[in-house]
């Protein structure tokens, strides 16, 4: 089973509780930034949530080659393999 | 977007939250008359905001170090220390910062910001994994992006989350690098020191503290949060600045490992940047011996911090966690610290804006430091306006 199904549902629940996008559902393929409207630091944050998440460590310097939440899965899958 | 309308995107954001006209950020400051006193345009301003903790910015003794520096090497060094910029007195600062922390090592940087670039880059590369706190200073993310290494952020002073990141790190964890800062210069607020060491001693891995906002400071001789918590021998590098305390520019690394010395051939920020002016190096180290005196210096800016801070809490303000020399007043919305930032400033009194997302967790703050120079009627002017703008907020 590959992380993209749990990591899009936990970004829901993120953009529901935390921005308060009530009825939102991330595009698996759009832009991560772009959809949740966030600044650097609340990527930065963000990323620790979905690290512990998945107790996987996700470097932020390798987050220059992630642009859609279906690559931060592959990432993340490549991390934990 | 072009490069140029992407400037342009960032001036229309920058307007939108400041009305026009109001310099909050790069303000005009046209005269000095002291260490805690200026002139704004026609207006006499109380300084709230310059890092001078122990106002050392006049002393004589700095001074006059500086005058003779200037007369007898000149305005500049025109080099890079492994060039011709390498003279007697940067090698004599440095064994006098050697000497001061009881390491054998020290280096000597142009800034504090070329300090920490020039260490973690040099230090770290792209197999490596430094692991610092979230709420690390800009110079501290710039030398990690420099370095190419890993980098693993963890929640801002949170040894279980430390403890947590190092953990999925495995057997790299013991090849990393924890970087974390005596005195954070947002909310003031000292590092667990101690408990991170312990952390730290447990993987086996290296630990840095920034000393920037601490030196001086912290510590029965000055010596920051590695003094206070007792920990001096076991922290592996130790950086700082000497634009705070010191009362000048430039920047500092003290190891107890020899192999900092490499450093300085493979740290481009200290190769290719010329070394300080002599001026700087001559008032840095006299300010350096008054700092390692200056025990009352700092019982009366401790002083001046507790009054302070006891005055705001007692108004009900949402203050930074320890009472310190960085006092931050934190609001929920920018507009409300930039009001509160212009009351300050039409009763006399300047103190730094900070907004989003420069403040940690989406808030906005007003940051007051404190120094050893402010008088008891200019900690009772500042204390007065906070009273007076109490009701805004």
């Amino acid at each position: 089973m590959t992380s993209l199904d749990p990591l899009c549902a936990q970004l829901d629940r993120y953009a529901q509780d935390t921005l308060q996008k009530t009825d939102f559902h991330v595009d698996p393929d759009g832009n991560l930034v772009d959809q949740l409207d966030l600044d650097s630091i609340k990527v930065l944050n963000l990323i620790m949530d979905v690290e512990d998440e998945f107790d996987v460590s996700i470097p932020i310097n390798r987050l220059v080659d992630v642009q859609t939440v279906r690559q931060l899965a592959q990432m993340i899958d490549q991390l934990k393999a | 977007m072009t490069l140029l309308e992407k400037l342009d995107h960032a001036a229309a954001i920058r307007k939108a939250m400041l009305p026009d006209g109001l310099a909050a950020f790069g303000m005009p400051v046209d005269e000095i008359y002291s260490a805690s006193e200026a002139r704004v345009g026609d207006q006499k301003i109380l300084f709230f905001g310059t890092n001078n903790y122990l106002g050392l910015t006049f002393a004589p003794e700095c001074l006059d170090a500086a005058h003779k520096a200037l007369n007898e090497e000149g305005t500049g060094t025109t080099g890079s220390r492994l060039a011709n910029g390498n003279y007697h007195a940067h090698r004599l600062l440095e064994q006098e910062f050697a000497e001061f922390y009881g390491c054998d090592h020290a280096m000597v940087f142009t800034t504090g910001y070329q300090a920490n670039l020039g260490v973690i880059s040099g230090l770290a590369g792209p197999e490596d994994t430094l692991v610092i706190d979230a709420d690390s200073h800009a110079s501290i993310y710039d030398g990690c992006k420099l370095s190419g290494a890993n980098v693993v952020r963890f929640r801002h002073n949170d040894v279980d989350d430390l403890d947590k990141r190092l953990r999925r790190l495995g057997e790299r964890a013991q090849n990393c690098l924890i970087i974390v800062e005596g005195i954070y210069s947002m909310l003031g607020d000292k590092a667990k020191l101690a408990d991170m060491v312990a952390v730290k001693n447990r993987y086996r891995c290296l630990i840095l503290v920034d000393e920037a906002h601490s030196i001086g400071v912290l510590g029965d001789t000055g010596q920051g949060l590695v003094e206070e918590t007792g920990v001096l021998d076991q922290v592996d590098f130790i950086t700082g600045t000497f634009s705070k305390s010191l009362g000048s520019i430039g920047g500092y690394c003290v190891s107890r490992h020899a192999q900092l010395e490499q450093l300085r051939y493979l740290s481009r920020p200290y190769i290719f940047t010329a070394s300080p002016s002599p001026a700087t190096i001559a008032s840095t180290r006299a300010a350096l011996t008054l700092l390692r005196e200056g025990q009352a210096l700092r019982l009366r800016l401790w002083r001046n911090a507790n009054r302070l801070y006891r005055h705001l809490h007692d108004l009900g303000l949402r203050l930074g966690p320890d009472p310190g020399p960085i006092i931050a007043v934190i609001v929920d919305h920018p507009a409300q610290a930039l009001q509160l930032w212009q009351g300050l400033l039409e009763r006399g009194i300047y103190v730094n804006l900070i907004l989003p997302p420069a403040a940690p967790d989406d808030q906005a703050l007003v940051r007051i430091s404190i120094s050893a120079a402010h008088t008891d009627a200019q900690i009772d002017a500042i204390n007065q306006a906070f009273s007076e703008l109490k009701p805004m907020l």
